[in-house]
């Protein structure tokens, strides 16, 4: 008999999901989906931060409107808390399938080089896990402080639904308005990579269509930072007080 | 003119390797990079000094044989050039060049600036061909190919599996190469029928040659001697998609006498083996 030997044959799941996360490319796909949804959320915050500038009324509306929004259909605040655990799992999934292709990444080289050079590659691509890590830490902090009201303010200071108070109040403190814009202007590097990746990811680009994506990443990114940091620039300046 | 190397001097896989400095005297702008290194090689085999081993074949910059980093650049600093075709007009007298091969798991080194590429093979293997009758010539016209089909295919098989790609890539993901195999059959009428299986085995096939992933970085395009743009990882991003979600239902198995060898045989074929090893 000849010797050659047999190539592995690998077995596919029928479930496509299971196919897929059982892939490297799957495992982007996956990364590129929930960051999707990440994204859309990101460009709705930003909208709904804008309407401090309406005055305090307007905001503070909108912020029982998230609340009360599906009703009589869905009871007061289900709606918002679906929503948050439809992000939060993305979240998940994001950072498991980013854990795991570093891992596989740095396994594939063992051995660097001695002189490397980068040709193509941009400061928002390479920096983009270290952004990720930032924007996990920000996220915990932001959560505490202006949603849970828990850090960033004394006693007695928070006041839930009183969204315009509680903005202005907790962007008074310089150290954490300059956090906040630190945290986006990562965030912005995140998605100045993250948009274009996810879409190349997909497959959705041709030789046509690249310039074009890679356009609409920097100007996605740009339009969420400027209209992120808008805000505790506001409050610094006293515009907005 | 003169120049100054500091070559990777590896003995052998097991052995660890260093980097070695070398003055080459003598090189004409004419000379190809690979000849220069002839030169150097003449001058270390008079001297009694074992010569550095580089992979090389045509020469012509289609066989895909030669290749290892120049200052940190696989191939050297040309665009759209294998280091065969790098021509020392591009460089100056009195230059410092560090020459190192390709570093990946996946390739591991052989000697000096010779890495073994065999994982490509094995992607290969893995679907990178259609099963079709052989026989006579089928006239040319008999399928048709769409001319953009036609010249997909025709960019993507200019792929002359050289390994540039993995170097170049942070991740040392094989996704350029792999694309360019799945794109060149995945684009022609020919390769439809076994268009997912395809997709699927040669990805499968890329994970467990141990490259890495894709983070869209762009390395790869840049450095790719036949200009293989990044595109083609998004064609097969797409091929990989829609392969998961085609696949309805796996072939049955039946376990039959195929699959059970009758004992005799078993014995047979054991015994022929252990005829053949004596």
């Amino acid at each position: 008999m000849a010797a050659t030997e047999a190539i592995p044959t690998t077995v596919w799941r029928t479930n496509p999901v299971a196919a897929l996360w059982s892939t490297m490319v799957g495992k982007k796909v996956v990364m590129a989906v929930t960051g999707a949804v990440l994204v859309a959320f990101v460009i709705g915050h930003m909208l709904g931060n804008l309407k401090i500038f309406l005055g305090a009324e307007a905001i503070d509306t909108y912020a029982v409107f998230l609340r009360t929004m599906g009703e009589p259909l869905v009871p007061y605040s289900v709606l918002l808390w679906v929503v948050r655990i439809v992000l939060l799992t993305c979240v998940a999934l994001h950072i498991t399938a980013a854990v795991q292709l570093t891992r596989m990444n740095w396994a594939a080289r063992p051995e660097s080089y001695d002189t490397k050079q980068s040709i193509a590659t941009t400061y928002a691509a390479r920096t983009t896990r270290w952004s990720g890590v930032i924007l996990v830490l920000f996220i915990v902090y932001h959560l505490l402080h202006l949603t849970a009201g828990r850090v960033g303010f004394r006693a007695g200071e928070f006041q839930h639904l009183s969204v315009y108070h509680n903005v202005v109040t907790g962007f008074s403190v310089w150290y954490v308005a300059l956090f906040y814009v630190v945290a986006m202007a990562c965030l912005c590097l995140h998605l100045d990579h993250g948009i274009w990746s996810a879409l190349q990811t997909l497959g959705w680009n041709d030789a046509r269509s690249t310039p074009l994506f890679r356009a609409l990443s920097r100007v996605t990114a740009l339009a969420v930072f400027l209209g992120f940091i808008s805000v505790p620039v506001a409050v610094l300046a006293g515009w907005v007080r | 003119m003169k120049l100054s190397l500091r070559i990777w001097r590896q003995k052998d896989r097991n052995t660890p390797g260093r980097f070695v400095s070398y003055e080459v005297d003598g090189v004409t702008p004419d000379m190809s990079f690979l000849e220069m290194l002839d030169v150097l090689n003449e001058d270390l085999t008079t001297r009694g000094e074992e010569p550095v081993a580089f992979e090389h074949d045509c020469r012509e910059g289609i066989c895909g044989s030669c290749g290892f980093l120049i200052d940190g650049v696989p191939h050297g600093p040309r665009r759209h050039t294998t280091v065969c075709q790098l021509h020392m007009r591009f460089f100056k007298g009195g230059d410092s060049l560090t020459l190192e091969p390709w570093r990946a798991r996946a390739f591991p080194v052989v000697r000096d600036l010779v890495v073994d590429r065999s994982a490509f093979d094995r992607i290969i293997q893995a679907g990178g061909y259609i099963s079709a009758p052989t026989g006579s010539a089928p006239d040319a016209n008999a399928i048709l190919v769409p001319k953009e089909a036609a010249d997909t295919a025709f960019d993507a098989a200019a792929c002359i599996g050289c390994g540039a790609c993995v170097a170049s890539c942070p991740n040392a993901a094989a996704m350029l190469f792999t694309a360019a195999k799945v794109a060149h059959l995945n684009s022609l009428p020919q390769g439809q029928p076994e268009r997912d299986e395809r997709t699927l085995n040669m990805v499968a096939a890329m994970g467990r040659e141990v490259f890495g992933t894709c983070s869209n970085h762009g390395e790869c395009e840049a450095v790719c001697p036949k200009g293989i743009p990044l595109e083609f990882i998004a064609a097969l991003n797409r091929d990989v998609i829609r392969a998961a979600f085609r696949r309805r239902r796996e072939p049955l198995h039946v376990i039959g006498a195929a699959q059970h060898p009758a004992h005799e045989d078993v014995c047979e074929s054991n015994s022929a083996q252990k005829e053949s090893s004596t």
